[in-house]
């Protein structure tokens, strides 16, 4: 494990025993990062922007046939493949334990998203517009990205970095639950939570201790910073 | 060697003539030729062009298959480009006499091959513009490139390779362009006289010659290995199913030399006919190139069976999804696959009235190309579509655009090398004429004595 140089391990848990599947995350993503806005067109073709999906997977046989739904978003794995790859650092890891994307410093080999196993960073194959008024609503906190360069979840970076501002102003470290990404802050039944793993009194530390706990694609040694919970049950998501 | 790698002595000045045939004076048909592969580059050019000034959206990439044609074209260039090593370099250590007519076909082919496919990742990214953040320049916000990344790995073997084989290329030609100094007259002597740098043909400029050659040949080698082990790296050091394979480094050595001798005899066959060098690129020389497609064609046959059935042993869920999909999709292309890079030369090649068939050859050569196309085609391609999340499995064809490009890359190596044997001597000669002067019998008054230059060791 290698040395931690900050109070902070940005992680969160996907509790799929609660996930109704309604993907308000998705919307709520999609309007706080300034996401393109893509039509049928685009995401017939596979090219989505969507930083967060959620898989949806049909179990059993009819008539007794029952939706499981698995929202994926970035794993912002300790060991990810993601970085190493990319010759410019435009990926890179930062203390905190997110996986950074520096847009402007991309140059589109698209090596990350090959390499990502879950398959969460998007390109921008399209010069993106905003349609008139939603060019309103872009936030003046995020890179507007231009075409030809590789995107993904950020956690929410400019949340933590204005909480991060704020406590460092009051001298203190950030409050658990102060700070949570736009999905995590949408989710009506609260199946994303959202905080610091370091701190083994917050919320989503003690919910990672759960015997409910797994992490996508585990064999493959990335070590995700997002936790999935699922119980009993017959059938595996 | 019973059969002679030479015609019958004849004087120099006539042997000069012949194999130099190709600095003569343009053809019409050459001019219809040029002008053709120039429109076609035209044509790759524009359609570059558009999707730098759009987007990339006219590709036919999408997510999860991000990388397409434009690598499997990276790749297969780079592969060809190991010919002249092979060929020239190996052959050279080696004292084989036959190869002497066909070093310079092979040298130039492996720097115009390299050249392109040197172009194709740049040609791919997503950001053109900024392609220099990938080179290790200073630069005030004290910025490098990742060293642990694969791509940076490759830029630093391709640039070398480009350098190195450029330099074997330049020094084998150097006595050659020396008699096309002598032999020419206008803008043509002052160019070959630049070129040639002086060179006199005194005994130590020779001396200092072979040493040299022998010294690049050498060195050359190490290069062109760890060149294709790189760019098999870009695929074995990721968690790709399909790609993360250890014995990816050897296999695409071996894919390169097949794909790079097999392409040396397909310009071997043009050159011929184009040049009228009949007497200078005998059966022999096809006999040998054939032996030597044979053994290669066997070792890759070896690796790829050793890369199949330890994925099929192991039976890892995913690996074999994705030799499944590959295998139920892209049925045709892999039987063609198999057929031209192992049954087809591993059968016919073993007999010598088809090594000897120059017309066998050409087309035995040009499949085998194919088949390499096809090859790199398959590994890259159908791992991406079915990577680890069964949710984001997607398909990939090329488009206009990346078709197009990839003409355009072909008819820009057919272009430069056309140019090229306008301009400069096609044929090794005056290592053809080294080989001549220790055989021949020099006339002394009515007497014939044999010749004083000495047997090189390994001379039969």
């Amino acid at each position: 494990m290698e040395k931690q140089t900050s109070p902070y391990r940005w992680g969160m848990v996907v509790d799929l025993d609660r996930c109704s599947g309604c993907g308000a995350c998705v919307v709520a993503c999609q309007a706080e990062n300034n996401v393109a806005i893509c039509g049928k067109k685009e995401i017939a073709e596979g090219r989505n922007m969507h930083w967060l999906r959620i898989e949806r997977f049909w179990v059993g046989e009819y008539p007794n046939v029952r939706a499981r739904f698995l929202p994926v978003l970035c794993q912002h794995c300790r060991d990810a493949p993601c970085e190493p790859v990319c010759p410019v650092y435009a990926s890179y890891h930062n203390p905190d334990g997110l996986n950074g994307q520096v847009y402007n410093r991309c140059v589109g080999t698209r090596y990350c998203g090959n390499n990502c196993p879950y398959a969460v960073r998007v390109f921008n194959f399209y010069s993106h517009q905003w349609p008139k008024p939603l060019e309103n609503q872009l936030s003046p906190d995020i890179t507007v990205r231009t075409r030809g360069v590789m995107e993904k979840c950020t956690f929410c970076i400019q949340r933590i970095r204005r909480a991060k501002e704020d406590a460092g102003g009051e001298g203190r470290l950030i409050r658990d639950g102060e700070v949570q990404p736009a999905c995590a802050q949408t989710c009506p039944t609260e199946a994303l939570v959202f905080g610091n793993l370091a701190d083994p009194r917050s919320r989503v530390a003690r919910l990672v201790r759960s015997p409910r706990r797994f992490r996508l694609l585990e064999h493959l040694g990335t070590h995700p910073s997002v936790y999935y919970l699922k119980g009993g049950g017959r059938e595996h998501v | 060697m019973s059969e002679p790698t030479l015609p019958a002595a004849k004087s120099a000045g006539r042997m000069n003539d012949a194999m130099l045939s190709s600095l003569r004076p343009p053809t019409l048909r050459w001019y219809l030729l040029a002008f053709f592969l120039g429109a076609v580059v035209a044509w790759g050019l524009y359609a570059f062009g558009y999707m730098v000034s759009t987007d990339m959206s006219c590709t036919g990439l999408d997510r999860p298959v991000m990388w397409g044609i434009f690598i499997v074209n990276f790749v297969f260039w780079i592969g060809l480009s190991h010919s002249g090593t092979m060929v020239s370099a190996i052959l050279r250590l080696s004292r084989a006499n036959w190869r002497r007519p066909i070093l310079r076909a092979a040298e130039a082919m492996t720097v115009f091959t390299v050249t392109v496919g040197a172009l194709f990742p740049l040609i791919h990214l997503g950001r053109n513009w900024v392609f220099f953040y990938l080179i290790p320049y200073p630069n005030q916000r004290g910025l490098w490139p990742n060293f642990r990344s694969a791509l940076l790995w490759d830029a630093t073997a391709i640039f070398t390779y480009v350098i190195g084989s450029s330099l074997f290329l330049y020094l084998g030609m150097l006595p050659d362009l020396a008699v096309a100094r002598d032999r020419s007259a206008g803008w043509r002597r002052t160019l070959y006289g630049a070129l040639a740098m002086g060179w006199r043909g005194t005994a130590r400029e020779w001396l200092i010659f072979h040493k040299a050659s022998t010294l690049m040949a050498a060195l050359i080698i190490p290069v062109a290995v760890s060149v294709h082990s790189i760019v098999a790296w870009d695929f074995a050091v990721t968690v790709v199913p399909g790609w993360h394979s250890t014995i990816f480094p050897p296999y695409f050595v071996i894919g390169a030399i097949l794909s790079g001798v097999a392409a040396v005899i397909t310009l071997m066959v043009i050159i011929r006919k184009a040049f009228h060098l009949e007497e200078y690129l005998t059966p022999l020389h096809f006999d040998n190139m054939g032996k030597l497609l044979l053994v290669i064609a066997l070792l890759w046959s070896y690796a790829y069976f050793v890369e199949v059935q330890t994925t099929w042993y192991a039976h890892e869920p995913i690996e074999w999804e994705v030799f499944s999909f590959m295998a139920g999709k892209y049925t045709p292309a892999l039987l063609l696959m198999l057929v031209g890079n192992s049954l087809l030369p591993l059968t016919a090649l073993c007999f010598r009235r088809i090594r000897r068939s120059v017309g066998a050859m050409l087309a035995i050569s040009l499949l085998v190309n194919v088949a390499m196309f096809i090859e790199r085609y398959l590994i890259i391609v159908p791992s991406l579509s079915h990577k680890n999340m069964p949710f984001v499995w997607g398909t990939y064809f090329p488009s206009w655009v990346e078709l197009s490009v990839t003409a355009g890359a072909f008819a820009g190596f057919a272009l430069m090398y056309t140019l090229f044997a306008k301009c400069f001597p096609m044929v090794a000669l005056t290592d053809v004429r080294e080989l001549e002067a220790r055989k021949v019998l020099v006339p002394f008054a009515r007497a014939e004595l044999p010749s004083i230059a000495g047997k090189e060791a390994g001379d039969d």
